[in-house]
C-alpha cells in the first residue's frame, strides 16, 4: 500500500509529465485559456491515461514481450517490435470511445474541448505516460496508479496553467510576448516550482 | 519651499508630455516622488480618504523587515568574528579586514559594534549590486515601456539581499536580480501584473543554477577554510541531538545567533516586522497563521511515522518553524499581495498549502534542507485557482440562498 502511495506522489508530483518532462505540451498550452475547460481536459486525461496505460500493460505482459506468449505455446516469440503500434492503436481506440460517451452524456463539455479531444490521441503525455510503464516493467497494480497519478500530474499542471494564465488577462506583457512566448515563459517558472519535489523518496 | 522643490518644479516641463525630455518622464517621477510626496489628486468619484497609497506599502515592508536585517548583518560579522577567535587567526587578507583595522574597528567578537561593521561590510557591497543591477532593468522597462518606476522594486531588492548568504560572488547576485525583475516581473509588466515573488524568483534561481554557492556548508561564516552546517542542516542529518550536540539552543534560533543567510536568522525580528505589518494592516495574518498550522501539523502528522525514518522526522515543530527561512519567508514573501491569494478564505488555503510543502520538502525530501522558498513558489502558482474554487463556491452558496427565499 505504500510503495502505491509512494508511486503516486512520484508520478504526480516528482515526474510530473507536464512540468519535468515537458510532454503533452500541445495541448497543455492550447487549452489552457479557462479553467474550467482545463477542468474538464485534465479529467479526460485521467481517465485516459487509468484505462490505457494498464490496458496497454496487460498487452505487454500477455502479448507482446518476450516469451509472453508461453500461455499459447510459443514460448520463442517475441513481438515486442509491435509495441509501438499497437499502443497507439489501443490509445486511439480509447479516445474515441470517451469521445462518444461525452458526447452523449457530457454534450457541453464535448463542445468546449472540441479539436482536443481527438487530439488526446497523439498528446505525447498518454503514449509517455505507456512507454515509461514498459520501460520501468511496472506490475499491474503499478500500472493503474502510474497512469492514475500520472493523468492525475497532467492534470493538475494544466488547470494551474489556466489559473494563472485567466489571473495574468490583466497584466501588461509586452508586444512580441503575448499569447503563446508568456505562456512558455510560466511553463518553465512553474516547473522551477515544482523542482522542490525532485529527489522526495519513500 | 525648498531649493530642490523649485529645481525639481522648473525641470517638470522638461519631462512632461510633448516636453524635450519626454522620454526619461520615469525618471523624473522616480526622483521626484521617491523625495516627496506625490501630487496626485483624484478628481472624480469615488473618492477614498486614505493616506495610504503603493509607496506607503512598499516603504512599510522595508521598515518592517529593518530589524530582521540588522541582526542579520551582526550576526553574519559575530559569526565570522568568533569563526576567527575559534581558528586563532587574528587578521586575513583581502580589503575587509584590511578597512577593518585600519578603522581600529578589530574582530572582537564580544563587541557589537565591531560584529555589525564586520557584517556590513558583507551586507553593502550585496546591496549595492542588487541596486544598481536591478535599477537598470527597472529604469530601462520603465523608459522603454513607458511605466512609472515603482517602489515595488525597493521592496524586492530589499528581500533578495535578506535571502542571500554573505559569501555570494557579485557577479551571481548580479544574476539572480537580473532575472528575478526581467523574468519574474517586468515581462508581465511590471509591479502588480506578475504571479510569482520576483525576489523569490531570483533567488530560486540562482539556487538551481548555482547550488555550490547558495547551499552546503561552506559558504555561511564569512572566513575562509571554516565550514559549518547551518542549523537545518544538523536538524536534517541527526535531528535535536545534532543541534544540541552543536550547542544550539531553542532561545539561539529564535534570537537569531545562528549560521544562515542575511536576513533570515531571527525569528525574534521577523515576529516584530510581522506584528508591525499586521497592525498595519499590510500583510494578512490569515496567510501567517495559516502556514504556521500547515508547517506545524505536517511536521507531528511525519512525527508519528515509525519505522526506520531518520532523524529529522523526529524535530519537533517549534524548531521548524525558527530554523532556516520559514519565518523570514512566512512574514515578509508569503504575504506579498500580489502573488497571494487574494480571497479571505483563499488566504488560509494558501498559507496552509506553503506550510505543508515546506514540512513535506524539509523532511521527507533528502536532496534539500530547505523549503520554504520553494514551497511560496509552489503556493503562488496555486494562489488564483485557490481563489477561483473559493469565488465558484460563494457563487453557488448564493444561488441556494437565492433560490430558497423565491
Amino acid at each position: 500500500m505504500a510503495d502505491y502511495l509512494s508511486l503516486f506522489v512520484k508520478s504526480a508530483l516528482v515526474e510530473n509529465l507536464a512540468l519535468s518532462f515537458f510532454l503533452g505540451m500541445c495541448t497543455f498550452l492550447a487549452v489552457s485559456k479557462k479553467i474550467e475547460t482545463a477542468i474538464g481536459l485534465g479529467a479526460a486525461v485521467v481517465v485516459v491515461q487509468g484505462i490505457t496505460v494498464p490496458l496497454n500493460s496487460l498487452i505487454v505482459t500477455y502479448l507482446l514481450g518476450e516469451g509472453a506468449l508461453a500461455w499459447a505455446g510459443l514460448q520463442n516469440v517475441d513481438l515486442s517490435f509491435l509495441g509501438l503500434v499497437t499502443y497507439i492503436a489501443v490509445i486511439a481506440a480509447m479516445v474515441q470511445i470517451l469521445e462518444m460517451t461525452l458526447d452523449k452524456y457530457f454534450p457541453a463539455l464535448y463542445n468546449a474541448l472540441g479539436i482536443f479531444l481527438p487530439l488526446i490521441t497523439v498528446n505525447c503525455a498518454i503514449l509517455g505516460a505507456t512507454l515509461f510503464m514498459v520501460e520501468r516493467s511496472y506490475t499491474f497494480g503499478e500500472s493503474v496508479v502510474y497512469g492514475v497519478g500520472s493523468g492525475f500530474g497532467w492534470a493538475l499542471a494544466i488547470i494551474a496553467l489556466a489559473g494563472i494564465r485567466e489571473k495574468l488577462k490583466y497584466s501588461d506583457v509586452p508586444d512580441g510576448l503575448q499569447g503563446l512566448g508568456i505562456t512558455f515563459i510560466i511553463t518553465g517558472l512553474m516547473s522551477l516550482a515544482f523542482m522542490g519535489f525532485s529527489g522526495i523518496e519513500f | 519651499m525648498s531649493t530642490l522643490r523649485r529645481f525639481l518644479d522648473r525641470m517638470q516641463p522638461l519631462f512632461s508630455k510633448g516636453g524635450r525630455l519626454e522620454k526619461y518622464g520615469a525618471l523624473y517621477e522616480m526622483f521626484d516622488t521617491l523625495i516627496y510626496s506625490p501630487a496626485d489628486v483624484t478628481r472624480s468619484a469615488p473618492h477614498v480618504r486614505d493616506g495610504i497609497d503603493l509607496k506607503r506599502v512598499m516603504i512599510y515592508v522595508v521598515f518592517a523587515s529593518m530589524p530582521a536585517v540588522l541582526v542579520g548583518i551582526y550576526n553574519i560579522g559575530y559569526q565570522a568574528n568568533f569563526a576567527m577567535e575559534t581558528l586563532g587567526v587574528a587578521t586575513a587578507d583581502g580589503w575587509r579586514p584590511w578597512l577593518l583595522i585600519k578603522l581600529g574597528i578589530g574582530f572582537n567578537p564580544e563587541s557589537i559594534s565591531a560584529c555589525f561593521w564586520h557584517g556590513f561590510l558583507y551586507f553593502l557591497p550585496i546591496y549595492i549590486v542588487t541596486l544598481v543591477v536591478g535599477g537598470f532593468w527597472e529604469i530601462l522597462f520603465a523608459v522603454v515601456r513607458n511605466h512609472e518606476v515603482n517602489e515595488g522594486f525597493l521592496v524586492t531588492s530589499w528581500l533578495f539581499v535578506a535571502t542571500l548568504p554573505a559569501t555570494i560572488p557579485l557577479w551571481q547576485v548580479a544574476l539572480g536580480i537580473s532575472f528575478g525583475i526581467v523574468i519574474g516581473k517586468e515581462v508581465f509588466g511590471g509591479t502588480g501584473k506578475n504571479f510569482l515573488n520576483p525576489a523569490l524568483v531570483g533567488r530560486a534561481f540562482l539556487f538551481f543554477a548555482y547550488p555550490a554557492e547558495i547551499s552546503g556548508e561552506a559558504i555561511w561564516v564569512a572566513v575562509d577554510g571554516y565550514s559549518g552546517a547551518t542549523p537545518l542542516a544538523l536538524a536534517a542529518g541527526g535531528g535535536v541531538q545534532a543541534l544540541a550536540e552543536a550547542g544550539i539552543s531553542w532561545s539561539d534560533a529564535f534570537i537569531g545567533t545562528i549560521q544562515g543567510s542575511l536576513g533570515e536568522v531571527s525569528a525574534l525580528a521577523c515576529l516584530l516586522g510581522a506584528v508591525f505589518l499586521v497592525y498595519t494592516g499590510i500583510a494578512s495574518y490569515r496567510i501567517m497563521l495559516g502556514v504556521v498550522i500547515g508547517l506545524s501539523v505536517t511536521v507531528y502528522l511525519l512525527s508519528l511515522l515509525n519505522g526506520d525514518v531518520g532523524a529529522v522526522y523526529q524535530t519537533p515543530w517549534y524548531w521548524h518553524l525558527v530554523l532556516g527561512g520559514v519565518a523570514f519567508g512566512l512574514v515578509f514573501m508569503a504575504t506579498d499581495p500580489v502573488s497571494a491569494s487574494m480571497t479571505n478564505t483563499g488566504k488560509w488555503i494558501y498559507g496552509v498549502l506553503i506550510g505543508f510543502v515546506t514540512a513535506l520538502i524539509r523532511v521527507v525530501n533528502p536532496a534539500y534542507t530547505e523549503g520554504v522558498m520553494i514551497a511560496i513558489l509552489f503556493g503562488n502558482v496555486f494562489a488564483p485557482l485557490i481563489d477561483y474554487f473559493v469565488i465558484q463556491a460563494n457563487i453557488r452558496r448564493r444561488r441556494r440562498r437565492f433560490a430558497q427565499s423565491d
